[in-house]
């Protein structure tokens, strides 16, 4: 649960670099995920294909081209690179997952948060246009916060509405592009 | 002395109050989403791109390259502070610099990256001043048919030579050109990938993408697995160095910023491989190599200044080509092109007031950024404590206001969670972000291109190979995709030989043998040579 990071590397002097190229993943031995992208990458393939096959044929002087061989050939590449992709993944291919200064790899990932941070985006879109912005931005800051594990739930509502108000006055007056106002309408 | 004269009327353009005051706004948000961990550069490019769009096209520029260059500064003040480095480029840097923040140098390591910072960003402009107009000079004699054959190199140079694996770097290529295609078709007019969706006629806006995989994407993948126990930082004083580091420092600085310009401004460079080149460049060449391992100021002071000279040089190739190498520079197209310009070798004979003044502006934000950094690096620090969770519900406030903000329409912002869902996803199996955003970018010019030339050539697919730059093009797309063919014949050759060739290279690469090549070249040097 802690960072791991400074702690090995204060014991052996080469970890810090493997740490910083190899990046252990979550899952050194076959994950197995991986066959859902690759599955992912065929279905885009398919409807390139599927949906060129369905693109009129048409071709002028100006274009011999046309507008289908593009996407038929992206949607062949992308069939092959999924198969590829699984082959490498057979192999005991793993990609190794992104780093970053507040991501702890250790960790399983946290699907709970996932979720309520997708609950509150949908929700704000929504809410944006019955409610307006100034409403839907507050709630979506302080719910973001809250699934982030904030727990000062009215700070978190005071921040969101600051900010929800200074900047749908800030696109208003400084850039002349309004943000729904919703129910506020007169109000704002 | 055209450049020279250029340059001096780009200086009187910038020196404005109120394009001074862009650029000083520039590179202090630059520094600060540099500093602040899960903002990047790309990623707050693509957030202010709507709110742009009421500025002159050459003060969004100025405001975009202070923010460039600041996130450079931000990001190794993070990497020496914090040790987990958030962009790859600060990956070398974190090794030494968090080191001698551990022993006490703190302000000694600060301070030399600051100022080999400075003095690499300031050769690099100046480079680019000389160079970029050359490569302009040159590209506008190309035709459609070079143009193709040298975005398909940036293309697979993006997938293959970047990032550890090509597999998964062709996978996030070929997505995002997926993505491109959706919309209407710009020739014939007629509807690709829209499936009946009427809101998806005129294609996915670049913004609505960009702000999905950096923003959206970002803030879901940290989401998912945010530090319980935030990361300790090492306080640190006012940046200053000694006479002995200034002595160690400004050789690394000098070949650093060689090494960084000439990668950062090739269509598949970045900076990743000049700032490892750097640091085993300067632990061989050391007087003290064992001080290596436990913070050597050579560690920071050469890929620090690797670093920015690439960012200068990626300049080159995105103002003389319209190409992006990083992703940053893709955002910083897709911006022209949303104000009705068009990148390429023109855009320094149509809007050279544009081009000048966004150069001259480099200096100064430069200059601006050393003094933004030296004194006041133990303010920037404490951006580091923002709480977590305001600061990743604040970047999907602001996605959200972003992406709505381009069309006024909800669909937009179920577009943006799918596209970050698939952010979330590129971070999860460790798909290169850079590919795609290339993609979805580039993907539309390069189809335009290549039927272009083939329209020159009445339909015949020989109209695609044209003349001899486009000739050097494909031999090094053939020689890209053919290498790990070619190694594993050898690999094959020295098997059934009994050479002992399996050195250290065979077991690197993380790809298995399609993904080798990349992985060999990145991981191998450090991981086996290191080891004091």
């Amino acid at each position: 649960m802690s960072d791991r990071t400074p702690d090995t590397h204060d014991t052996v002097g080469d970890t810090v670099v493997d740490s910083a190229t190899d990046r252990v993943p979550e899952k050194a031995s076959g994950d197995r995920a991986q066959y859902g992208l690759c599955a992912g990458l065929a279905l885009l393939g398919t409807l390139l294909l599927l949906d060129a096959t369905r693109i009129g044929h048409a071709t002028s002087s100006n274009d011999p081209v046309g507008p289908r061989p593009v996407p038929v050939i992206l949607g062949v590449l992308l069939l092959l690179t999924a198969v590829l992709y699984a082959v490498d993944v057979a192999r005991g291919g793993v990609g190794a997952a992104e780093e970053g200064e507040d991501v702890d790899l250790t960790a399983p990932s946290d699907w709970k948060t996932l979720a309520l941070l997708a609950l509150f985006f949908l929700l704000n879109a929504v809410l944006i246009e019955p409610l307006g912005w100034v409403i839907s931005g507050t709630v979506l800051f302080a719910g973001s916060a809250y699934a982030l594990g904030n727990r000062h739930h009215v700070r978190g509502l005071v921040f969101g509405l600051a900010l929800a108000l200074a900047t749908f006055y800030a696109f208003a007056i400084g850039l002349g592009v309004n943000l729904p106002a919703g129910i506020l309408q007169g109000i704002l | 002395m055209d450049n020279l004269q250029n340059l001096l009327d780009g200086f009187g353009h910038v020196l404005t109050p109120m394009n001074l005051l862009i650029a000083l706004l520039g590179v202090t948000i630059g520094t600060a989403v540099g500093v602040l961990p899960g903002i990047g550069p790309a990623m707050t490019v693509a957030l202010l791109l709507p709110v742009t769009y009421g500025l002159e096209p050459t003060q969004a520029l100025i405001l975009f390259a202070g923010i460039f260059y600041g996130g450079m500064y931000g990001g190794s003040t993070t990497s020496i502070l914090l040790n987990t480095p958030g962009e790859s480029a600060s990956v070398v840097t974190a090794i030494e610099g968090n080191k001698m923040a551990k022993a006490g140098r703190a302000a000694q390591a600060l301070a030399t990256s600051a100022i080999g910072s400075f003095i690499a960003g300031t050769i690099g402009t100046l480079l680019l001043v000389l160079v970029m107009p050359q490569v302009v000079s040159f590209a506008v004699s190309l035709g459609a048919p070079e143009y193709f054959a040298i975005m398909l190199v940036a293309f697979v140079g993006a997938s293959a030579v970047l990032g550890s694996s090509r597999i998964r770097g062709f996978a996030a290529l070929l997505i995002g050109l997926a993505i491109g295609v959706i919309g209407i078709d710009r020739v014939t007019g007629q509807q690709r990938m829209t499936y009946g969706v009427a809101q998806l006629a005129d294609g996915i806006d670049v913004v609505v993408v960009a702000v999905g995989i950096f923003a959206v994407g970002e803030a879901l993948w940290v989401a998912a697995h945010l530090r319980r126990k935030a990361a300790e930082v090492i306080p640190v004083g006012r940046p200053w160095m000694g006479r002995e580091d200034w002595k160690r420092s400004w050789k690394p600085w000098l070949r650093g910023t060689a090494y960084g310009f000439p990668f950062g401004a090739l269509p598949a460079g970045g900076a990743e491989i000049p700032t490892f080149l750097s640091y085993m460049t300067e632990r061989k060449l050391a007087k003290r190599p064992e001080e290596f391992g436990h913070g050597a100021i050579e560690g920071v002071a050469g890929p620090e200044a690797a670093n920015n000279a690439s960012a200068a040089g990626t300049l080159v190739p995105m103002l003389a080509l319209g190409l992006p190498t990083n992703a940053t520079a893709a955002i910083m197209l897709a911006a022209l092109q949303g104000y009705g310009l068009e990148p390429g070798p023109l855009l320094m004979e149509k809007q050279p007031v544009l081009v000048w003044t966004l150069i001259a502006s480099l200096f100064i934000g430069n200059t601006m950024l050393l003094v933004l950094n030296l004194p006041l690096a133990p303010a920037w620090a404490k951006l580091l404590q923002i709480p977590r969770p305001y600061l990743y519900a604040g970047i999907l406030f602001f996605a959200s206001m972003g992406a709505y903000a381009v069309n006024a329409q909800p669909f937009d912002l179920f577009l943006l969670l799918a596209l970050g869902l698939l952010g979330f996803g590129l971070r999860r199996f460790g798909l290169p972000v850079l590919p795609l955003i290339i993609g979805v970018i580039l993907g539309p010019l390069a189809e335009l291109q290549g039927r272009r030339s083939l329209q020159l050539s009445g339909g015949e697919l020989g109209g695609l190979v044209g003349g001899p730059v486009a000739w050097v093009c494909y031999a090094i797309i053939a020689v890209v995709l053919l290498w790990p063919l070619g190694r594993l014949a050898q690999r094959a050759w020295s098997a059934r030989s009994g050479g002992p060739d399996d050195g250290p290279d065979a077991g690197g690469g993380a790809g298995g043998g399609v993904g080798g090549a990349g992985a060999d070249r990145s991981a191998s040097p450090t991981s086996t040579e290191v080891t004091p």
